[in-house]
C-alpha cells in the first residue's frame, strides 16, 4: 500500500485572545482524502522545537479535520509542527500497520498572552453604555429627582398578604428558590426576604423559611435577624425560622409540601430560581387556600406560577422588587438605567430586522461575542 | 467592619470577574478560576452546616424518650459502620467518627429542649434515612467508590431514591391537569390566544391524530395522517416562532435585570442579602 | 363569590374536586400500557437534524456525552441516552461520558447496562461485538463546579477531570490520549434537564470553544433551548418523550420506552385538552364567577 499524500500549507499561529500557552495549527486536507485505497484514516499532529525534529505527538484527529488547538506550549518559544497522515487499514491485511506520510514542517510559531480580548470589544462597549446609564440615573435619583416606576401588582399585594397572615394567625412561608447564593435570583430572593421579614416583624406575623442550601441558610438568617432588629423586634427573632432541608430538588419539594399541608400557612412567597418543583409547590399551596406571590427569572417555570399563584413577578420584575419595595432613590435609579439599556436593544433589534428584511447580513458579525 | 468586609470582598471579586472577561492575560484569567475554586470549597464545607442544622431540628421534634432511644440506635449503627469501614482512614472511618461525635454532642445539647411535635415521625424518618445512606456509602462499599454499580449505596439509590424522586416528579402530570383546568379559561382575548396555542402544542406534540386514525375505518387514515402532520407542523411553528420570540424577549429583560442587580450588589448599593439596609 | 346566572351544575363542574381530575389523569396515563396499539410517530426537523449530524461522524469519532440529569428526569432522557448509546455502539463511535450533575454518571451506567448484554464491566458485549473500557468508552464521572468545569475543559480535559469515575488517572486511558480539549472531540451530545445543562454547553463549549453540539432535553426545558437551535448554535434538539420516541425510530431501537410511552402521553394530553374544553364550556355557559384570591378553589 502506498501512503496517502501528505497535507500541505501547515500554518501555525498564536491562538488569539487568550492567556498564552496555545498555538492554532491549520492545514489543507490530504489530496487523497476520500480517494480509494490511499484514503485517509487519521491525522496526527506532531510538535518540535526545531524544523528537523525530534517531534512529539500532540494530538490525533479523524479524517476531515483541518485544525487543532495545541494548548500545551510555553510562551516565547518557537515551535514547529508537522502533520502525519495515516492511511485507513487495508481490509485484506487488517493486522498490518497502515502506511504513514508526513508533511513538511510549518514556519515557527510562538504563543503569547494578549491584554485585550479583541473579540469582546462589542460586549465592553455594551457594558460601558449600560453601566453608565445605570450610574447616571442613580446619581440623578440621589439628587432628588422623582423617577416614575409603573405599578407591579404582585409587589403592591405584599402588604395585604402579610396582613392576611397576621389576621388569620397563620404562618408566612418564604421559599427563596432552590439555587445557591452564587445565583443572582437567589440574592434577589433573599433581598426581598429582608423586606418581607421586616413587615412580618412589624405586624407580629410568624415567618418560616425552609431553604435548600446551607449558604442560603446562613445569608437568610443574617438578613432576617437584621430585619427584625430594624423593626425593633429582636425578641421575636428565632434563628430556627430559617432552616435547611435538603439540597435534593424533589426531596426539598416533598419536605416543603409536607409543611404546607400540615401547617396550612396563610401566605406563601416564592422568590428566586425554580425548576420542575415549582408547580408541585404552587399547586399544593393553592390546595390549602394560601395567597401566593411568586417571582422567578426562569422562563420555563413562569407559566406554572402564573397558572397556580395569585400574583407572579415575571423575569426582571423579580430583580426590580427590592428597589420597588424599598423605594430607595439609588435603587430606583438603577431600574431607569436598565430601561435605557432595553431601549438600545430594541433599537438594534428593529434595525437588525430591517437589515435582514433587505438582505443586508454583513454587519451582523459585529454583534458576535467570541 | 462586620458589614464593610463582605462589601469589599463582594466588590473586588465582582470587578475581577468582569475584568477577566475582557483581559485574558494573567493574572486575571487564573483569578476567576481561583475564586471559582474557593466558592466550590466553601460550598462543599458549608453542606455540613445545613446537614447538622437539619439533624438538630429533627432531634428537637422527637421528645426526650424517643431522642434517647434514637440516639442509642444511631450510635450503635455508627460504631458498626466504623468497625466495618475500609482501612483507608479518610475514605470511610474518619467522616463516620466525625459525624458520630457531632451527633452525640447535638443529642446532648438538644435533650433538655426536645419536645414531641406532631410531625415527629417525619423527623425520625429524616434521621434514619440520613444515617443509613451515610453508613451504606462510607462503610460498606467493599473498597469501591460508593457510586459504582453493585454497592449497597447504589442499590439504595436505584431502589429507594430513584423511585421516590421519580414519583415526586410524576406528580407534575396530575398537578398540570388540575392547574390547567382551573387557570386556562378564555377570560379575555389574550387568554383565548393562549388557549388556542396550548391546544395546538398539546395536540401536535403527541401522535393524537394518528391514534384517532387507528380507531376509524382505513378510508379515513389519509385524512388523519394529514391532520396529524398539520397539528405537528402547527406545534413546531408555535415552538419555533412565537415561543422562541417570547423566550428571547424575557431572556433579554432578565439579562438586563441581572446586570442592574449585579451592579447594585458590586457597588454596595444593595445590601439586604448580607443583613444591611 | 358571585353566583353564575345558569344553574348549579356548571358551577359545580367549575369547582370540581381536583381528586376527580387526578383519577382521570391516572387512568389516562396507565391504561394505554395495556393496549396493543402503536401510533405512527411523525419525525420533526429538529430531531432529524440531530440524527443527520450524528450520521456525518465517521467511525472512530469521539462523542462527548454530558449526562446532566437525575432520576426524576430519567423517563424522558434515559430513552434518548439508550438510543444514542445504541447508535454509538453500532457505528463504532467512541463515547466519553461525564456529568455536571452528581447522579449523571450513574444514569449513564444504567443506560449502558440496558443496551448491552450482561453487566457493565471492563469489557462489554453488544450485538456480538466486544468493547473495552478505556478504548471504546470512558466514564469520567462527576465534577463539581458547574459551568466552570466546561470552561476548564476548554483548555484541558485532564485539568477538569484528572481521574475517571473509578479513580484511574486519565492519561492512562487510551481513549483520552490526544484528547486535550474540545478540538479533539467531534460532537457533544448534551442530555440535560436543567442547570447546569445544554444552555451552559452552548454558551461555553459551543460559542467559545466551537464544539458541535446536539441536545436532548426534557419537555419543560426544550422551549428555552429552541432559540439556540434556530440560531444554528445547536445541530438539533430532542424535546421530551416525543423527541426520544422520534430518535428511537430513526436509530432503529425496537420497543424503546419512548415509543411505548407515546400512547400514554397521547391519552394524558387528550384528557387535559378535554378538561380544558369542559372547563371553558362551564365557564361560558355557567356564568363567570369573580375569583377571590387565595381562598377556595374556583
Amino acid at each position: 500500500m502506498t501512503p496517502p499524500a501528505p497535507p500541505a500549507n501547515i500554518l501555525a499561529d498564536d491562538a488569539p485572545n487568550d492567556a498564552g500557552g496555545a498555538i492554532i495549527v491549520r492545514w489543507d486536507k490530504s489530496p487523497d482524502e476520500g480517494a480509494g485505497l490511499d484514503n485517509v484514516g487519521a491525522y496526527q499532529l506532531l510538535r518540535g522545537r526545531s524544523p528537523n525534529g525530534p517531534f512529539d505527538t500532540v494530538g490525533t484527529m479523524t479524517a476531515g479535520m483541518t485544525e487543532f488547538n495545541d494548548g500545551d506550549v510555553e510562551d516565547g518559544i518557537d515551535y514547529y509542527y508537522v502533520v502525519e497522515v495515516i492511511a485507513l487499514p487495508s481490509p485484506d491485511h487488517p493486522n498490518v500497520e497502515p502506511p504513514v506520510s508526513i508533511s513538511r514542517p510549518s514556519q515557527p510559531a510562538r504563543s503569547s498572552a494578549q491584554w485585550i480580548h479583541m473579540g469582546r470589544l462589542n460586549s465592553l462597549l455594551a457594558v460601558v453604555i449600560l453601566a453608565s446609564s445605570i450610574l447616571y440615573f442613580i446619581s440623578k435619583a440621589k439628587g432628588g429627582e422623582k423617577l416614575f416606576i409603573r405599578k407591579i401588582a404582585g409587589l403592591e399585594a405584599v402588604d395585604e398578604a402579610v396582613g392576611r397572615a397576621t389576621e388569620m394567625g397563620r404562618k408566612i412561608f418564604f421559599i427563596p428558590g432552590i439555587q445557591d447564593m452564587n445565583n443572582v435570583q437567589t440574592i434577589a430572593g433573599v433581598t426581598i426576604l429582608g423586606r418581607v421579614a421586616k413587615m412580618a416583624a412589624t405586624y407580629d406575623a410568624k415567618l418560616d423559611v425552609p431553604v435548600p442550601r446551607s449558604l442560603v441558610m446562613v445569608a437568610a438568617r443574617e438578613t432576617v435577624k437584621q430585619a427584625y432588629l430594624d423593626a425593633g423586634r429582636p425578641d421575636a427573632y428565632d434563628e430556627d425560622m430559617v432552616h435547611y432541608l435538603t439540597d435534593d430538588q424533589f426531596g426539598y419539594a416533598a419536605g416543603v409540601d409536607g409543611m404546607f399541608v400540615r401547617q396550612k400557612p396563610a401566605t406563601i412567597f416564592y422568590m428566586g430560581a425554580f425548576f420542575a418543583e415549582s408547580l408541585i409547590l404552587a399547586e399544593t399551596g393553592n390546595s390549602i387556600g394560601a395567597i401566593q406571590i411568586a417571582g422567578t427569572a426562569m422562563p420555563a417555570q413562569l407559566p406554572f406560577f402564573v397558572a397556580a399563584c395569585d400574583y407572579t413577578l415575571i423575569g426582571e420584575e423579580l430583580f426590580a422588587a427590592s428597589a420597588y419595595l424599598s423605594r430607595e432613590p439609588k435603587q430606583l435609579g438603577s431600574l431607569k438605567g436598565q430601561d435605557v439599556g432595553k431601549f438600545f436593544i430594541l433599537l438594534f433589534a428593529i434595525g437588525g430586522i430591517l437589515l435582514a428584511t433587505f438582505g443586508v447580513y454583513n454587519i451582523s458579525h459585529w454583534f458576535l461575542v467570541r | 467592619m462586620k458589614r464593610e468586609i463582605p462589601l469589599i470582598i463582594t466588590g473586588v471579586v465582582g470587578i475581577v470577574f468582569i475584568v477577566q472577561f475582557f483581559i485574558p492575560h494573567e493574572p486575571f484569567s487564573s483569578l476567576s478560576d481561583i475564586f471559582s475554586d474557593w466558592f466550590s470549597i466553601i460550598e462543599a464545607c458549608a453542606i455540613w452546616l445545613g446537614a447538622l442544622n437539619l439533624i438538630k431540628l429533627s432531634l428537637d421534634k422527637l421528645g426526650k424518650p424517643m431522642l434517647l432511644v434514637t440516639s442509642a440506635i444511631v450510635v450503635v449503627a455508627l460504631i458498626v459502620g466504623i468497625v466495618g469501614a475500609p482501612d483507608e482512614f479518610l475514605a470511610g472511618r474518619f467522616p463516620l467518627i466525625l459525624f458520630a461525635v457531632a451527633f452525640l454532642l447535638m443529642a446532648l445539647g438538644q435533650y433538655s429542649r426536645s419536645k414531641m411535635k406532631p410531625d415527629w415521625f417525619f423527623a425520625l424518618t429524616t434521621i434514619a434515612s440520613f444515617v443509613i445512606m451515610l453508613i451504606a456509602g462510607l462503610a460498606f462499599s467493599g473498597g469501591r467508590t460508593f457510586q459504582e454499580p453493585g454497592t449497597h449505596y447504589d442499590y439504595l439509590y436505584r431502589s429507594v431514591y430513584t423511585p421516590l424522586s421519580s414519583t415526586m416528579f410524576a406528580m407534575l402530570a396530575f398537578f398540570v391537569a388540575s392547574a390547567s383546568y382551573r387557570a386556562f379559561r378564555a377570560r379575555n382575548r389574550e387568554a383565548a390566544m393562549l388557549l388556542v396555542a396550548a391546544f395546538f402544542v398539546m395536540a401536535g406534540r403527541v401522535p393524537l391524530a394518528e391514534f384517532l386514525g387507528t380507531l376509524t375505518p382505513d378510508a379515513f387514515s389519509g385524512a388523519w395522517a394529514t391532520t396529524g402532520g398539520f397539528l405537528s407542523g402547527a406545534a413546531d411553528w408555535v415552538m419555533n416562532f412565537p415561543n422562541a420570540a417570547g423566550q428571547r424577549a424575557i431572556m433579554i429583560g432578565i439579562a438586563l435585570g441581572i446586570v442592574s442587580t449585579s451592579l447594585r450588589i458590586i457597588l454596595g448599593i444593595e445590601r439586604s442579602h448580607i443583613g444591611g439596609e | 363569590m358571585a353566583k353564575g346566572t345558569q344553574g348549579g351544575f356548571w358551577q359545580r363542574l367549575m369547582a370540581i374536586d381536583r381528586r376527580v381530575i387526578f383519577l382521570a389523569v391516572g387512568i389516562a396515563v396507565s391504561a394505554p400500557f395495556f393496549l396493543p396499539i402503536s401510533p405512527k410517530i411523525h419525525i420533526t426537523p429538529e430531531v432529524e437534524s440531530l440524527y443527520n449530524a450524528l450520521k456525518e461522524l465517521p467511525a472512530g469519532s469521539k462523542v462527548l456525552f454530558p449526562f446532566d440529569y437525575d432520576p426524576p428526569s430519567a423517563p424522558e432522557l434515559q430513552p434518548m441516552a439508550v438510543a444514542a448509546i445504541t447508535y454509538c455502539l453500532e457505528n463504532d463511535l467512541k463515547m466519553v461520558i461525564m456529568g455536571l450533575w452528581p447522579q449523571g454518571p450513574q444514569q449513564a451506567n444504567l443506560a449502558l447496562a440496558s443496551v448491552i448484554e450482561g453487566e457493565v464491566g471492563d469489557v462489554i458485549t453488544y450485538n456480538g461485538k466486544t468493547f473495552k473500557y478505556g478504548i471504546d468508552w470512558v466514564n469520567l464521572g462527576f465534577q463539581e463546579g458547574r459551568e466552570f468545569v466546561i470552561q476548564r475543559m476548554g483548555s484541558s480535559f485532564a485539568a477538569a477531570f484528572p481521574r475517571d469515575y473509578r479513580g484511574t488517572p486519565v492519561d492512562e486511558l487510551d481513549l483520552m490520549r490526544g484528547v486535550t480539549n474540545f478540538n479533539n472531540v467531534d460532537f457533544v451530545f448534551s442530555l440535560s434537564s436543567g442547570y447546569p445543562g445544554t444552555i451552559e454547553w452552548v454558551q461555553l463549549a459551543g460559542d467559545r470553544f466551537h464544539a458541535r453540539i446536539g441536545a436532548g432535553n426534557t419537555a419543560v426545558q426544550a422551549p428555552m433551548v429552541y432559540p439556540y437551535y434556530r440560531a444554528g448554535q445547536l445541530t438539533g434538539i430532542l424535546g421530551g418523550m416525543k423527541g426520544a420516541a422520534e430518535f428511537e425510530v430513526l436509530v432503529g431501537v425496537k420497543g424503546g420506552f419512548g415509543t411505548r410511552a407515546m400512547l400514554s402521553q397521547t391519552f394524558s394530553h387528550a384528557i387535559i385538552i378535554f378538561f380544558i374544553i369542559v372547563g371553558n364550556i362551564a365557564f361560558f355557559v355557567g356564568g363567570r364567577p369573580s375569583r377571590l384570591k387565595g381562598t377556595e378553589e374556583v
